[in-house]
């Protein structure tokens, strides 16, 4: 894997969901991972926040329907970031 | 440092590589893997690291041999906001404690519902406490601005309505509760002046925090800051509106390390496991530079230094630890007599030697030191904190002593007394006059120790203690120390049964309980309530509930004049028979032996390993005791010390 943040997604995901085994698809969603519940996604989400120092909104939040989403807008935010 | 002394748990050491694998190792656990889990649990565990732990812990629970040694507590969460995500971070924190918890969850939102409902799902849990986690929006307190009086009002009713919710838990499940202060919401009405403004949201929060703390004093019932920590942490990151908008969630999740923390401290405070003991290094920790190379003039401690006054703190600290009754002790590298020359000579140095009740300077390894510490004092090393700068010197004692706390410290001195005191390790539910005396009872106790090796009779020993032993029945005045007693000691309690002050309180009025409470006063001073006894009446039987005694006064014969008091007290009341029952546990290995040495025959042995003895009143006749008893009856009052 060379994408740095595809890379550092896996880890988080690893962590949240305690599966060092866990390798993300973009079409994955929460019925497919052992433990995704609602309260387990909100402690995703703070994981992928802190992990690259970025905030979603809760609109950003709420337009999340699979991994390659949360992957995209996890690119973005970090682009931003660095834009700024 | 900042918040991240908190929100990381700074004062723990950073968790391995390997502790997702342990934690998985630990699901697979054949025997005891109590602790492995506290072992586990005392690294700086993030929320994702806490449920790691909790799951594994929860995987264990259907086979409660697994949790050994972890004594287990039952604790009921009722919230007007989502409380799941707490029920893993206080299962694995709880465990960091030496306590394997289960969590009971009231329905979201059916806070009063879940108290008054006998049947309701908390009550029916029957759990030793109930945690009240109600934030400022689980309670009506909205007042007229400028109007006191209404929002006294608005405050009483609050308070009104906790109590209510207490007495409905403790009638319907007997459960004690555990009630929080609220975190002000950072957003001003006017500004400064809210504070100063009746019915302002600063104003009456503040208001209603006092309250509830006055309201809590000499209670059953605890109080759980968690404003305070909100306050120290800062309040503008705890409160995350969006966290609350999306989940319910009252405060932002990376507190939540900390919140379990601050919780189970106070269970474990419940439960007599708070530290008793500070142990001190000596170079570069009490003062800068090493004495034994710096020599008296080269060492840095005192004012017009910021490094000395950095030292200085650390030992302002010790004393004012010292002063609520933490005892303080000093193992350092270093010959004896050197060691001791700052704390005689030094003009800065607040230390001095009568305030330590063991000085180790030595060149033997710490741990083996730290082992000596707490056998002098009788004290569990569970009992110990032991602060040192130097790393390798904290590892070996983790290592070596896991039972030991020994708080991770930045590189700047002038941490370490926040660092020391946010670990909370000598957190207490109840403060008493015994308390303040505690470290001089200890000190005391290791200079009595040194005055028997040097007089070698134990006879005339004993008899130069000049001790006079007072025996009492329970009464509210010793109500609060026989409580704390009976949940406090470990060692020598041949059953350790745990009641609380209302349970206690209920004693004093049964006619079929006979209490003791032992007071021994010697020649060194006061050793305050050193024994409490509690035998119920069956027929002409008296069954020995619990027999405790502090371990202070081991070998001063005092198990035997309790002894004859209580076949006194039976042969006036027609009792023909005293039963008493050993319960093996972890720690109380000491008394295994109690009642034969007391000569009573062994007439049972059940299949947990407790075992039964008797003896009858009429084949004792009394015989002398190196002290003076005095009697004080249920009609007579204590008269003041």
């Amino acid at each position: 894997m060379h994408d740095p943040i595809l890379t550092g997604l896996t880890s988080v995901f690893r962590e949240v969901f305690d599966d060092d085994e866990l390798e993300l698809k973009p079409e994955m969603t929460a019925d497919d991972v052992d433990g995704w519940d609602s309260l387990a996604h909100i402690r995703l989400i703070l994981s992928v926040q802190k992990a690259f120092g970025i905030k979603f909104s809760p609109v950003e939040m709420n337009r999340l329907k699979n991994v390659g989403d949360l992957i995209a807008l996890t690119k973005d935010k970090q682009r931003q970031g660095a834009a700024r | 440092m900042s918040e991240q002394l908190y929100t990381e748990l700074q004062w723990l050491p950073r968790p391995p590589e390997n502790f997702s694998k342990r934690c998985r190792a630990l699901r697979e656990s054949a025997g005891e893997a109590g602790r492995e889990m506290r072992a586990l649990a005392s690294f700086a565990l993030d929320e994702n690291k806490l449920v790691k732990l909790a799951n594994s812990i929860q995987s264990l629970r259907s086979t409660p041999d697994l949790l050994q040694p972890l004594i287990p507590f039952r604790l009921g969460i009722i919230s007007n906001a989502t409380s799941h995500f707490l029920v893993p971070a206080l299962t694995a924190t709880a465990a960091r404690y030496g306590i394997a918890l289960e969590c009971i969850e009231a329905n979201y939102g059916q806070v009063m519902q879940e108290a008054l409902a006998p049947d309701s799902m908390i009550n029916r849990a029957r759990a030793d406490a109930v945690l009240v986690a109600i934030d400022y929006r689980g309670l009506a307190l909205g007042g007229l601005l400028g109007d006191a009086a209404a929002a006294e009002a608005v405050v009483a009713a609050a308070i009104d309505e906790l109590r209510a919710l207490r007495d409905g838990l403790r009638n319907n499940s007997g459960a004690s509760c555990i009630f929080q202060t609220l975190a002000r919401p950072v957003e001003a009405t006017f500004g400064s002046l809210d504070l100063a403004l009746p019915g302002t949201s600063r104003n009456v929060i503040d208001l209603f925090n006092r309250s509830l703390a006055m309201s809590l004093t000499g209670k059953q019932d605890l109080l759980l800051d968690v404003g305070g920590l909100a306050e120290t942490v800062g309040l503008s990151a705890w409160h995350d509106s969006n966290l609350w908008n999306i989940g319910k969630i009252p405060f932002a999740n990376c507190f939540l390390p900390a919140y379990a923390d601050l919780a189970c401290r106070l269970i474990a405070a419940l439960r007599g496991k708070s530290r008793r003991c500070l142990v001190l290094d000596l170079d570069n920790t009490l003062w800068g530079g090493v004495i034994g190379d710096d020599g008296l003039e080269g060492i840095v401690i005192g004012q017009g230094d910021p490094q000395g006054e950095a030292h200085l703190e650390i030992q302002r600290t010790a004393l004012a630890l010292r002063e609520r009754g933490i005892v303080l002790a000093v193992s350092s590298k270093n010959n004896d007599e050197i060691a001791r020359l700052p704390f005689q000579k030094h003009p800065e140095m607040l230390l001095r030697e009568n305030h330590l009740a063991v000085f180790q300077a030595n060149w033997n390894d710490k741990a083996t030191n730290i082992r000596a510490i707490a056998a002098e004092l009788s004290l569990g090393l569970e009992s110990l904190v032991f602060l040192d700068d130097n790393p390798a010197e904290r590892r070996l004692v983790r290592d070596m002593l896991p039972d030991v706390a020994v708080p991770e410290l930045p590189d700047d001195p002038a941490l370490y007394v926040r660092t020391l005191l946010a670990a909370g390790y000598f957190e207490a539910i109840t403060y008493s006059p015994e308390d303040q005396k505690r470290a001089d009872f200890y000190q005391d106790n290791a200079r009595r120790a040194a005055l028997q090796r040097t007089t070698g009779d134990l006879e005339a020993y004993l008899a130069s203690l000049d001790m006079t032993i007072t025996f009492q029945p329970f009464d509210e005045v010793g109500r609060a120390r026989i409580a704390q007693l009976i949940n406090k000691s470990n060692q020598f309690n041949l059953t350790t049964r745990r009641y609380s002050e209302a349970q206690v309180a209920e004693m004093e009025a049964d006619p079929n309980c006979f209490t003791l409470q032992v007071r021994l006063v010697d020649t060194f001073g006061d050793n305050g309530m050193i024994s409490v006894v509690i035998c119920r009446q069956d027929a002409a039987v008296w069954q020995i509930d619990t027999w405790l005694m502090s371990c202070r006064v081991l070998g001063r014969r005092v198990e035997q004049a309790v002894l004859q008091e209580l076949l006194s007290h039976a042969r006036s009341r027609g009792v023909i028979r005293l039963i008493g029952t050993y319960r093996p546990t972890e720690r109380n290995r000491l008394v295994e032996d109690h009642y034969s040495k007391l000569g009573f025959t062994e007439c049972d042995r059940v299949a947990d390993g407790s075992t039964v003895w008797g003896l009858d009143v009429v084949d004792r006749t009394d015989v002398s005791l190196p002290m003076k008893i005095v009697r004080i009856d249920d009609a007579v009052s204590r008269p003041a010390a």
